[in-house]
Formats: structure tokens, C-alpha cells, sequence
């Protein structure tokens, strides 16, 4: 069974969000998506200061086994990656909701309420259709 | 649904994630793929190969009919239980399937070619075979296991009774013999020591039990492929195909042009080919920019040409990402590889990468 957290939101491409109390918001993947990958070995994050549109690719995984994207839930402009990843992308699967978040995003105007986001009882819905 | 080996329900009870290989169910990893990886380079790991055919040639001319149908001479095996790795060609010169055969008697070999070529090999095999009245039978009967690392071969010979057991330990490498029901070979596809078992299926459950108890992990799939590329060890149709040739597939050890009056299928091509030169090769690559390298990249030799990525992967022995790439024969010791628009610095490396747990690489 994956662990999804009852304070964060979640994307149907396996991302989570985390309002932070400045009203930027952290970005991860999700413990079924790194469950999924399998074990990390390689992070690409974006730098900060980069101007991201909901739904584009903006940072990439690799698993021993494949390489996947991940997907900037909603528009902003990114005021940190996580450089700890690029020595230790094996965080993400010991600590996919903690020390493995992947970015940092100041969001657009609006862009936080435009955001097609899932509740965790909806994300888990999602999970439990495809099987996980 | 695909077909299932003999331990699928194990599989199952283990744990495994189950994916589609060449139509068999398999398990590709087990808990963690580089943890299944690193117990097989410092210990002893086992894999359900059972998806293999095994296929027994009987017969009369049947040595005759081998130095006719693959591209290695078993004019090299003299000795009862020595194994060889061919190519199967095909008119063409192109890659059929890749293969090992043993040599059990003057009117039986044994060959195990691939899962996902199984059906194309048998067509194959059967039509050539006829005119020189051997018999091909397939061994679905068999399951095979191959338990592979340094403390491999101690490991399983603890399945056996002590005179079987004394038996496998004396085997050479790349040498099988026939242990009872079971036939036991110094083979592998890990660059590490160990056997591959053949078994009558019912046997397969409780050997891989009993090994798991003496401290043999399961591994999947997944830790096969970072293990063989890390040895340096072509996958078919990955690293070869029907459209390429053993010359621009790092095969040219595995053709044997001598001794020049043998007539084996794909031998004129091929003869073609070494009179011009190959413009193509195959070649280890190692990243030295962070990153992992993939099938099907481009890899890019400035003032030389392009090629492509056959296998790629992060290598955890060396925690490194490294790759096979066929490429221009020019290429000298330094490429590109176009990895998402980045244009990525890599080595060419003269493969194994890694050999009985030891990284090759300077």
C-alpha cells in the first residue's frame, strides 16, 4: 500500500504539492511513483529562477530502469531545486514526502486555485483504479 | 496473460513485480534491483531462466549438421559437456539468435536459445535439420535456474548429494555435466562464477527454496540486465538483430572462418564483409558527465559520423552509467551522446566494464 498524506495534494501523473507558509509550494513524486521507478539513480532538477507552465515537464528521474518526467503541477517561477539529489537521489525513495521533494515554486497569480489538483481521498481513488 | 515458468506462484509469493519478457511472465526485481545486483557481484544470487528453450539434437550427423547451422565451430568441442556461444545467422550474415551449445555426445548437443526467439529458432533449426536426419526436440520439461557469484557454486552445491556435488565443483568453466535428473553447467551471463541448472520442473520450487535458506537471494530480471552489461554481454535484439551482423556486433570472436572449407549458413556474406571491413562497430561506452545512457540515444563522433545506443544503464558496480553503441568504425576514444537535447560526454571503453566483482575501468 503507498503512503499518501492527508495535508498535501496530489497530480494524476504522481506528483504532490505542499503549501508552504510563505505561499510558495514544495513539488515531489509521489511513494507509489517512486515505488514504481524503482531504485533512483539519477535527478535532474530545474534551477531556480526558471519560469514553469502547469503541465510541462521540469525535472526528470531515472530509475535503474527508465527515465521518467515530471510535470510542474501548476504555473509559477521556481525558487529552488533540491540540490541534495544530484548526490542522493536515492532520497526520494526513502523519503519521497520529505528530504526527496524536488522543487520549490513561487506560484502565478491564481495559478495555485486554477491548478487541477487532487484531494488525498481522490489521489488514493486514483491509485486503487490502476491497481496500486 | 503470458506463459508462465514452473515458479511463477513462487515468484508470486516472493514478492516479485512480474513483467511481460518475450511473452513469459517474469519476475524483473524482488525488493530492490541494485541490492539484487550488488548480492550477485559479493555473494550469491539465483534467477528463474526457465523462459529459455532448451532444445536437444539427436542423431547420427548431428555434429555435421551444428558445423552447417551456427557461425562458431563445434569442431572446438572435444571433450564431453563443453559448451560454446554461437550466432545462428541467417543467409544474410544477419543475427537469427545468439546461443549456447553443448556437446553431450557424438549423437547429442544441446542448445538454449531465446525466449523471445523461440518459435522463429525451432522453424529454423527443424528446416535445416531434416536433410541431415537429425531430431529436434524441445525440453519444456526442463526448468533452469542460474545461480550466479562468488559464493555461487558452494551454495548450490550443497543441493547435491556429495558425489554430484564433488562432480559440479570440478567443472571448468563453461563446461556442463549430467548430475542425475539434473544437468549442471559452469555457466553464466553475470561475469561472475556460478551454474546454470538444468531441472525437471518439480524440482525447481524446492532448489530455489533451499537456496534462498542458504543465503541465495532472488533476483529478477532487472539485476540480469545491469549484470550482463556490466560484463560486457550482448542481449538479443538489443545489441543485435536480424539486421546486423556478428562483425558490427563485437561477435566477430564467436564467427569461426577457419577452417575455410566449412559451409555454415551466412559464412559468404560474412566472408564479404572481413574483405571490406565492417564500417560499423560495436563498443562500451562509459558517461563521464552525470546522467544514464539508454538505448536508442544518439551518440554523436564529431568529424567521424553518428550512431546509436544499443543497451544502456547505470552501472551500480561502478555507480557509473555505461553503455553498448554501435557505431562508426573510425570512432576513436571520445563521443557524444545526445541525451534530451544535452549533448553528454562519454568514453569508448573496451567491454567487460566489470569482471568476477572487479570494475575494468581505469
Amino acid at each position: 500500500m503507498s503512503n499518501v498524506p492527508a495535508d498535501l495534494k496530489y497530480t494524476k501523473s504522481h506528483e504532490w504539492v505542499r503549501t508552504l507558509a510563505d505561499g510558495s509550494v514544495e513539488i515531489g513524486i509521489t511513494d507509489h511513483a517512486q515505488h514504481a521507478l524503482g531504485d533512483l539513480v539519477f535527478v535532474e532538477v530545474p534551477d531556480a529562477g526558471r519560469a514553469v507552465k502547469a503541465g510541462e515537464a521540469c525535472a526528470v528521474v531515472e530509475s535503474v530502469k527508465a527515465a521518467s518526467d515530471v510535470y510542474a503541477p501548476l504555473t509559477g517561477q521556481v525558487t529552488a531545486g533540491n540540490a541534495k539529489l544530484t548526490a542522493e537521489p536515492e532520497t526520494i525513495n526513502t523519503q519521497p514526502y520529505g528530504e526527496g521533494w524536488l522543487m520549490r515554486l513561487k506560484p502565478a497569480a491564481g495559478a495555485l486555485a486554477a491548478a487541477e489538483l487532487l484531494s488525498p481521498a481522490d489521489y488514493q481513488k486514483l491509485l486503487d483504479a490502476e491497481g496500486g | 496473460m503470458g506463459r508462465q515458468t514452473p515458479l511463477f506462484k513462487l515468484h508470486q509469493e516472493l514478492g516479485a513485480r512480474m513483467v511481460d519478457f518475450g511473452g513469459w511472465d517474469m519476475p524483473v526485481q524482488y525488493s530492490s534491483q541494485i541490492g539484487e545486483h550488488h548480492a550477485v557481484r559479493r555473494a550469491a544470487g539465483v534467477f528463474d531462466v526457465s523462459h529459455m528453450c532448451v532444445v536437444d539434437l539427436t542423431g547420427a550427423r548431428v555434429r555435421a549438421f551444428l558445423e552447417h547451422l551456427i557461425a562458431n565451430d563445434v569442431g572446438k568441442l572435444r571433450v564431453r559437456g563443453k559448451a560454446l556461444y554461437s550466432c545462428l545467422l541467417d543467409e544474410q550474415g544477419g543475427v537469427l539468435d545468439d546461443l549456447i551449445v553443448y556437446f553431450l555426445s557424438e549423437s547429442w548437443f544441446r542448445l538454449v536459445v531465446n525466449a523471445g526467439t523461440r518459435d522463429k529458432d525451432l522453424a529454423w533449426i527443424r528446416r535445416h535439420a531434416a536433410a541431415f536426419g537429425v531430431e529436434v526436440s524441445e525440453r519444456a520439461d526442463l526448468a533452469m535456474l542460474a545461480v550466479q557469484g562468488p559464493q555461487a557454486r558452494a551454495k548450490a552445491a550443497q543441493l547435491l548429494q556429495p558425489a554430484h556435488a564433488s562432480a559440479a565443483l570440478a567443472l571448468g568453466t563453461f563446461v556442463g555435466c549430467e548430475l542425475g535428473h539434473w544437468f549442471v553447467a559452469r555457466t553464466g551471463y553475470t561475469g561472475e562464477d556460478g551454474f546454470e541448472i538444468m531441472m525437471p520442473a518439480r524440482d525447481a520450487e524446492p532448489a530455489w527454496r533451499s537456496l534462498n535458506a542458504l543465503g541465495v537471494a532472488s533476483c529478477g530480471l532487472g539485476a540480469r540486465d545491469t549484470l550482463r552489461l556490466e560484463a560486457g554481454m550482448n542481449l538479443y535484439g538489443h545489441d543485435m538483430d536480424e539486421s546486423t551482423h556478428p562483425y558490427e556486433s563485437g561477435l566477430a570472436w564467436t564467427v569461426a572462418l577457419e577452417p575455410r572449407t566449412r559451409a555454415f549458413i551466412g559464412r559468404a556474406p560474412l566472408e564479404a564483409i572481413v574483405a571490406r571491413g565492417s564500417p560499423r562497430k560495436l563498443v562500451g561506452l562509459l558517461l563521464e558527465d552525470r546522467g544514464v545512457l539508454r538505448s536508442h540515444q544518439k551518440v554523436v563522433v564529431p568529424g567521424v559520423g553518428e550512431g546509436e545506443i544499443t543497451s544502456g544503464t547505470f552501472a551500480p558496480t561502478l555507480e557509473r552509467s555505461i553503455a553498448l553503441a554501435r557505431v562508426p568504425a573510425a570512432t576513436a576514444d571520445k563521443v557524444q551522446v545526445d541525451i534530451r537535447g544535452k549533448l553528454l560526454q562519454a568514453r569508448v571503453v573496451k567491454p567487460p566494464f566489470v569482471r568476477n566483482g572487479k570494475s575494468l575501468i581505469s
